[in-house]
Parts: C-alpha cells; sequence; structure tokens
C-alpha cells in the first residue's frame, strides 16, 4: 500500500538527517506533548486515584485512602446525585429531539439553492458564536419574573428560573436555541459530500423527495449521524455554563458537572468525593471518545 | 468554547466538501412552503438577540409604566451604567490578555505538531493525534481537582502573579485553553498538511533546507488559510470560555468577560435593560468578529474535512 512505501521512504531520509534535525523534530513534538500530558492527561490519572481517597485538599499527609466508599457513598447517600444524573439524560434526550432533528432537516432543506438561504443559514448559527453563559443571561430576558417577555405577554407569574419545577426546561430551550445552530452546520458540511448523481439517479428512478432522503441521503450520511450522536452525548455531559450562571446548578438544576465544582470551590471541599464524580463522568465519555476516535481514524487509513 | 471545539471536529470526519450544495431544486408549491417555514424560523432564531438590542437602548423608568410591549424611551443611558457598574473595560481587559496569548501558542504548537506528523511518518503518529485528540474531548470538569490543586501549589513571582501562585493567574488560563484546544488545531492543521505537495519538501531536503527551514518557511506560509479560520473560531472559543476561567480565578476582577457574567447577574437582576445593555457589550467582540470573518470562521468549521 502507499503509506508502506512512504514510510520507506522515509526511514531511508531519517537516516541522512542529522542530530539538529532530530533534535529540532524532538522538540516540536515534545513541548506541546508535554502540556498535554501535564493539563490534561496527569490530571485525569491524578482524578482516579484521589477518586479512592479522602482529602479535604490542604495536606498531602491528609490523603487518607478509603477505597471505594466515595462511590458506594455517591450513589448512596447523596442526595443530589441522581438528580443529576436523571437531569443529564433529560438533557441528552431533549438534544436528540430537538436541536438535533431540527438541525438536520434545517441542513437538508437549505442545501437546495433556496432563495435567501445564506441569510437563513446566518441567523441559525448566529447564536454559536455567542458562550453558553451569555445564552443563559440573554435569555434572562424571556425569564426574568416581573419583566420578561414571557410572563408579560402571558400575564403570568412564573419564574422560569428559580422555580425547580421548570427551570431545566427553560434552560434547555435556552440551550436548543444555539445548539441547533451546530448540528445544522454539521449536517450542512456533511450534505456538501454527497455526491450529485446519487439524488440524480433516484430522481430518474422516480423516488419522491421524502422517499429519497430516507433511502438515499439518510444511509449516505451514517458517519455523521454517528458524530452527531457522540457529540450530542459529550455536550449534554459536559453541560454546564448555563446552569452554573443561572443558580450554579442547585434547586432543580443538579448536573454532575456542577456537583464536581460544588466539591471543590464550594463551601465544602471534598477532593476525594468530587473526584468520584469526575471520575463517573470520565468514564461515561470515554466510551464515546473511543467511539469518536474509531470513526475519525478510519476516515484518516482510507 | 469546549462545547464548540467537538461540534466543529465533526466535520473532520465528513466526506468532501466543496461539491457546491446545488442537489436537486425544490418544486414551486414546495418551495413556497419551505421558504415561508423558513422565514418564520429564521426570525424566530434572531428574535433574542434582536430583543436584547431593543432593550438595550429603552430607558428603566419608561418600559416599567409602560411595560415591556411598548414603544419608546429610547436612551443611551443603560449602555453607560451597564459599563460602569459591570467594570466592562477591565473584564474585557483580562479577556484580550488571556484569549491573544492563548490563541497564538495554540496555533504555534500546535502547527509544530502537525508539521511533524504530516511531514514524517513514524509509528507513533496515529497514537499521538489520538492522545492529542482524546485530550480535547474529555469534559475539563473531570480533570478539575487535580488541576486546580496543582496550580494551588506552584509559585509564581510577584510580578507574573498578584496571588504568588499560578492559581489565579491569568498563565494557569492561557496553558488550560492551550493544552485543550491543541487537539483540534493540531488534527485539522495535519489533514491540511498533508495536502501540499511531497515534491515540495524533497526539493527542499535536496538544497539542504534543515527541517526548521521547511517549517516555517515552507509550511507556515502556504497554510495561512487554515491558520487563519483556526484563529477565527479559536478566538471565539477561548472568549467563550467560562468554566475554567471560573473556578480557576478566585477573585472577580481577574475574570474575563464571560465568567464576570456570573457576577453580573446579581447586580443588573432588577434592571432587564441592563442585562440587555451587557449582553450586547459581551455579544458584541465575537459577533463583530464573526461578521468580519465569517467565510474564515465557516470554513474553520469544515477545515478538517479538507484532505487530499
Amino acid at each position: 500500500m502507499a503509506t508502506g512505501t512512504r514510510r520507506r521512504q522515509s526511514r531511508r531520509v531519517e537516516t541522512k538527517r542529522g542530530w539538529k534535525d532530530r533534535l529540532v523534530i524532538g522538540t516540536m513534538i515534545g513541548v506541546p506533548t508535554l502540556l498535554v500530558f501535564w493539563l490534561v492527561w496527569l490530571p485525569a490519572a491524578a482524578s482516579v486515584l484521589l477518586s479512592f481517597t479522602r482529602w479535604n485538599g490542604f495536606k498531602f499527609s491528609a490523603i487518607e485512602w478509603v477505597g471505594t466508599k466515595n462511590y458506594v457513598d455517591i450513589t448512596t447517600i447523596y442526595p443530589p446525585f441522581w438528580p443529576a444524573i436523571r437531569h443529564n439524560l433529560i438533557w441528552l434526550a431533549f438534544l436528540f429531539v430537538l436541536p438535533t432533528i431540527l438541525g438536520m432537516v434545517l441542513a437538508v432543506v437549505l442545501d437546495r439553492n433556496m432563495w435567501g438561504s445564506r441569510f437563513y443559514q446566518t441567523a441559525f448559527y448566529l447564536p454559536v458564536v455567542l458562550s453558553l453563559a451569555l445564552v443563559g443571561f440573554i435569555w434572562q430576558l424571556f425569564y426574568s419574573t416581573d419583566q420578561g417577555l414571557i410572563n408579560e405577554v402571558f400575564g403570568s407569574k412564573v419564574d422560569w428560573y428559580g422555580d425547580p419545577s421548570v427551570n431545566l426546561w427553560a434552560v434547555l430551550v435556552a440551550t436548543a436555541w444555539r445548539h441547533t445552530g451546530y448540528i445544522m452546520l454539521i449536517y450542512l458540511a456533511g450534505l456538501k459530500g454527497i455526491d450529485a448523481s446519487l439524488r440524480e439517479a433516484a430522481a430518474v428512478d422516480g423516488a419522491s423527495e421524502v422517499k429519497t432522503f430516507f433511502h438515499v441521503i439518510f444511509p449516505v450520511m451514517r458517519p455523521i449521524n454517528m458524530i452527531v450522536l457522540v457529540i450530542v452525548v459529550i455536550e449534554s455531559l459536559r453541560a454546564f455554563d448555563l446552569v452554573w450562571i443561572v443558580n450554579k446548578g442547585r434547586n432543580g438544576l443538579e448536573l454532575i458537572s456542577a456537583l464536581v465544582s460544588q466539591n471543590v470551590i464550594g463551601e465544602a471541599t471534598r477532593y476525594g468525593f468530587g473526584s468520584a464524580l469526575a471520575v463517573i463522568m470520565m468514564v461515561i465519555s470515554s466510551v464515546f471518545i473511543a467511539i469518536y476516535l474509531r470513526i475519525v481514524f478510519r476516515e484518516e487509513r482510507r | 468554547m469546549s462545547a464548540t471545539a467537538t461540534a466543529s471536529r465533526t466535520t473532520a470526519a465528513a466526506p468532501k466538501a466543496d461539491t457546491g450544495g446545488q442537489s436537486g431544486v425544490l418544486n414551486r408549491r414546495r418551495g413556497r412552503v419551505a421558504t415561508t417555514i423558513m422565514f418564520v424560523l429564521a426570525v424566530i432564531w434572531l428574535f433574542p438577540l434582536l430583543w436584547a438590542l431593543y432593550n438595550s437602548f429603552r430607558s428603566y423608568d419608561y418600559t416599567q409604566t409602560n411595560g415591556y410591549l411598548s414603544f419608546g424611551g429610547w436612551t443611551l443611558d443603560n449602555y453607560k451604567e451597564a459599563w460602569a457598574r459591570g467594570n466592562f473595560g477591565l473584564h474585557l481587559r483580562n479577556s484580550l490578555l488571556i484569549t491573544v496569548p492563548a490563541v497564538a501558542l495554540t496555533l504555534f504548537l500546535s502547527s509544530l505538531v502537525a508539521f511533524v506528523l504530516a511531514r514524517f511518518s513514524y509509528r507513533f503518529n496515529l497514537t499521538l493525534l489520538g492522545i492529542f485528540l482524546a485530550a480535547n474531548l474529555l469534559p475539563p470538569q473531570a480533570l478539575l481537582i487535580p488541576v486546580f490543586r496543582m496550580f494551588k501549589e506552584i509559585p509564581l513571582p510577584e510580578f507574573m502573579s498578584s496571588g504568588g501562585t499560578m492559581l489565579n493567574s491569568f498563565w494557569a488560563l492561557i496553558l488550560v485553553n492551550t493544552a485543550f484546544q491543541l487537539g483540534f488545531c493540531t488534527f485539522v492543521l495535519s489533514n491540511y498538511m498533508k495536502t501540499l505537495p511531497h515534491e515540495i519538501y524533497e526539493s527542499a531536503e535536496l538544497d539542504g533546507a534543515s527541517v526548521w527551514r521547511q517549517y516555517w518557511q515552507l509550511t507556515m506560509p502556504l497554510v495561512r488559510p487554515a491558520l487563519a479560520a483556526l484563529a477565527t473560531l479559536q478566538v471565539t472559543w477561548i472568549y467563550n470560555e467560562f468554566f475554567w476561567a471560573t473556578v480557576l480565578l478566585s477573585r472577580g476582577d481577574k475574570y474575563p468577560v464571560t465568567s464576570a457574567l456570573n457576577n453580573l447577574r446579581g447586580q443588573f437582576f432588577a434592571d432587564t435593560n441592563l442585562v440587555a445593555a451587557g449582553s450586547i457589550i459581551v455579544a458584541l467582540p465575537v459577533l463583530i468578529v464573526f461578521f468580519v470573518l465569517q467565510k474564515q470562521f465557516v470554513s474553520g468549521l469544515t477545515l478538517g474535512s479538507t484532505k487530499g
């Protein structure tokens, strides 16, 4: 295969290369790799270790090995844990049902040369450039109890961000506003790659638009669908900014990411306990990261 | 920020772009229905920003007496007051001091790795790329405790950090953001570099050009479009970064503008017009970047798909 010959070639060049060049190559690779190991992989490993200990974060000598106690405590006697899991799952389901499907439909429609297509695209991905924290801030204009647009229009008195029975949904709508544009962009990029002749062939065969979509377009989009799936899972796991800006992830807005943060920078610093929560996050996400890498590298080898 | 990083990466796996999306035209009637629905949806999508813009120019007293569904009460005072109360001068400056070095460092370091990955084939190439890419996808919260604790232990001289440690310093944020964004940029850049013709390196090699010269004088000028696109994306992501800034800076006056929102919510709470003006101030820098460099922004999101 081509890669084999290229490797052989480069090895030939390699032997000619002087020590200076090798030093340069080593440094080029080494410095960034060290940075990533130092700030990502080392902490990841440390989180795993710390999750089996009890530590208030002060003296290193105070670290106490407790085995799986943190995990047991989290699942049995830590009140916000199960609500957080539930909220994370609702977050995930919501992102799939609304922004993902809507984003896909938007992309499919905008992929045609429709009049004003560029304007619509811009409108939909404009929120993508804003931070989620800012999105939460902006939506205060709709959700404010006394001055918010929603209560103003409907004459209601709902505390959208404060009431624990509605705030999750309020926050999710705000998230959807930003997330739909993303998904649309991903699908647009994917659709552009679909061979036009596939569609033409379907049209010649007399397939309807809808049929063409489900039998021709959708199957071709399989890799994109997988990527979107992975992204939505990781996104919903990472969700943090919005709930933190609203009420620091309390009172109806518990998420695992917020619980980790509360255990470090809140009143109580429980490093071992927080680490166990962090590891739970890491384990879930690593499954999907593995899927993601597999897809990407399969493309890479092609 | 991180959120975005993931989304765009996806397109990497998508097949080649640029075949032009003109695949089939809708028939007339369907076209009209679709256009109408699209138009309505687009207006809904723009509405929150327009509503913020509209209310940012109206006085509190006017909207209190006439309700928010009124028209009038124009003033610029909200901006003046929001600017002063929110201390936006300081926070925008903080954002600048974090974003610019972080973006520059990310692009520089990732271009180094990308160059080696694209130019030479070693056995560990794919592994290394995997290590970088996966790092990019891990939830940052999962690494918070060790990073937080580590930075607390690392002393910095007084002129680099007023607190004396890495915690509470811009250095911490610059490095953390860089470490997290390296994966995505490396991936995109190395894909881009692989499209460069192999012959140019062979002739450079014959001319006796060192590896560094091949990188700096040969490769970097050729990947300028990719760098521009990535720079645009990275500026918006790092400017928008909220989590690390919130947890690694305990002093509010150090916050970049996105994390400063956290403090502002309480202060602006009672006055929606102030919230509106504050939102516009915070959004303005990225909106300007977006509208001026829209082409770069969008092409950045699909960059990963251009490979030869």
